[in-house]
């Protein structure tokens, strides 16, 4: 990055260390904390709405939709994330390369499966196998989003569903005395204060989000935990910056990384709680 | 067998007709010197330098792509990249899942290492070990603990931490570790040999790439260019062609 940076090795002290933090390799690793906030923002409304979807089913009146969310929170709360994060981005993954197979390549005879082998049609792979390595990227991180939009709206889908429940029925039925339809209770007077009951879990359930980004690894997308081990790692001369084993303090800078993120969040979180609890009687 | 023939030449036109072959080259990226990401954020290292030069010779366009060691035969056969090009040696448990192509690396031998100045039994100490290597069969089969990491990396800290008495791992990545580390770590025991020489994982429904690969690979161990980038990237003592 700066000139003086052309010959590492004849560096020292803080020279070297501003050619080091600098190095591409150091810019993926700021790049990758973009990639983290990056996901947390694109989670949020599909886990929001699999969390309402999940949430009305089990209020629902019609038995189906009930069993139907009532199973779905059960399955995704009962069996562990990582399964999950595991199963959903190969399941979807192979799922649509084998529509795509199916409808691009019909005329190949071989099987998909073959042995241990799974073999679609090059036009059929997603994305093209020619595409750029950005291409896979997107692709992998739209799985990731995918997977944990799943597992934390069934969490979400409970919180709601028992804050939903918390509001005291006298709230309902006065509305309902004062000639409100069934859709101007559940907006007007339901919704609006159920959410003084769900900010609690649903923050939660944020928190264990922020921690479980670095699960993203699993998926192939380079989060920063992966960096900081990689750049932490010992580095023999065949490296550009040789050191020794430095992930001590990479971790600590990840630690203080997770803490402010939390910390600004919880802050948040409470500005949000006490906008939703005006004029409530809530216990503060 | 006309017809045969006639249906494979047809079927091999028409897939490189319809697209450009890239192929997708998978390696590890944290085994120094045979594959790692080097300051610039690339792939780089001996297997880089051989790969791009196979590839040259076949005629390939090719990428590079990482993925962590401990997935890296589900992810080639799920078809997220082609080849595997990281440090594989042969064994008949992974040729049952995948196949190899013809071996880049003589078989070399592998080494323990443990902290100076200390005594280790290898037989009944605790040895680290990355996890699915041969190594690690070989310290399950040797009586002593095996302590498993997922990186190579791992399993040296840990000797350093005390975790482990001792580390068994191919001696060219162990190599320049022992040398840079100032005389903290040193080699212990004899070396072991253990399993075939390393080559290029592939697909076992890849038979036609395999067979380029295979072409490139014999090409370069006839002009002596193999054991030029051999004695380049590991010590002078490694076995040649």
């Amino acid at each position: 990055m700066f000139e003086y940076c052309a010959d590492p090795r004849s560096l020292e002290g803080l020279t070297w260390l501003s050619c080091y933090l600098t190095t591409p390799k150091h810019a993926a690793m700021y790049t990758s904390v973009l990639t983290v906030m990056a996901l947390l923002l694109a989670v949020v409304p599909p886990i929001l709405f699999l969390g309402f979807m999940g949430a009305l089913a089990r209020r629902s009146k019609f038995a189906p939709f009930r069993w139907f969310g009532l199973g779905y929170t059960s399955i995704v709360r009962g069996v562990p994330d990582i399964v999950f994060f595991l199963f959903f981005p190969i399941a979807i993954d192979q799922a649509v390369e084998y529509i795509r197979h199916k409808v691009k390549c019909g005329d190949v005879l071989e099987p998909v499966y073959q042995g241990n082998d799974f073999v679609v049609c090059q036009a059929a792979k997603m994305p093209l196998g020619a595409s750029d390595q950005i291409y896979h990227e997107i692709w992998g991180f739209s799985l990731a989003v995918f997977a944990f939009a799943i597992v934390f709206g069934a969490f979400t889908a409970n919180t709601l569903h028992g804050a939903l429940q918390a509001v005291p029925r006298g709230q309902l039925e006065t509305a309902q005395a004062f000639g409100m339809s069934e859709r101007q209770v559940f907006w007007r007077i339901h919704m609006p204060q159920m959410w003084v009951y769900a900010l609690p879990g649903l923050s939660n359930l944020w928190m264990i989000l922020i921690k479980a980004t670095p699960l993203l690894f699993l998926l192939g997308i380079k989060d920063i935990v992966y960096w900081a081990k990689e750049l932490g790692g010992m580095k023999t001369q065949v490296y550009t910056y040789a050191h020794p084993d430095w992930r001590l303090w990479y971790f600590a800078a990840l630690l203080v990384f997770y803490l402010l993120l939390t910390l600004i969040s919880q802050s948040v979180f409470d500005r949000i709680f006490k906008r939703a609890s005006r004029g409530m009687a809530v216990a503060t | 067998m006309k017809k045969l023939l006639l249906a494979a030449a047809v079927s091999a036109l028409a897939t490189s007709a319809a697209f450009a072959e890239t192929v997708r080259m998978g390696t590890e990226g944290a085994y120094p010197p045979y594959n790692f990401i080097n300051d610039k954020g690339e792939v780089d290292g001996f297997e880089r330098e051989l790969g791009d030069e196979i590839c040259k010779r076949a005629s390939l366009e090719c990428t590079w792509v990482t993925n962590e060691w401990d997935s890296i035969i589900p992810n080639l056969v799920s078809g997220n990249y082609d080849t595997i090009i990281a440090g594989m040696s042969v064994t008949a448990e992974r040729d049952e899942v995948i196949d190899f192509t013809n071996e880049y690396i003589p078989g070399s031998p592998s080494s323990y290492v443990a902290l100076a100045g200390g005594s280790v039994d290898l037989t009944k100490g605790i040895v680290a070990a990355q996890t699915n290597t041969i190594q690690a069969g070989h310290v399950a089969a040797s009586g002593a603990t095996l302590v498993e990491f997922a990186t190579p990396d791992e399993s040296i800290a840990a000797i350093k931490n005390g975790e482990a008495d001792a580390v068994l791992a191919d001696k060219d990545f162990l190599a320049p570790i022992v040398a840079e580390s100032g005389g903290e770590l040193v080699f212990v025991g004899d070396d072991v040999t253990i399993g075939g020489g390393v080559a290029m994982g592939m697909r076992e429904s890849d038979g036609e790439l395999k067979a380029k690969m295979n072409a490139a690979i014999d090409s370069m161990k006839a002009d002596g260019t193999l054991n030029t980038m051999l004695a380049k990237w590991f010590k002078e003592d490694t076995p040649q062609w």
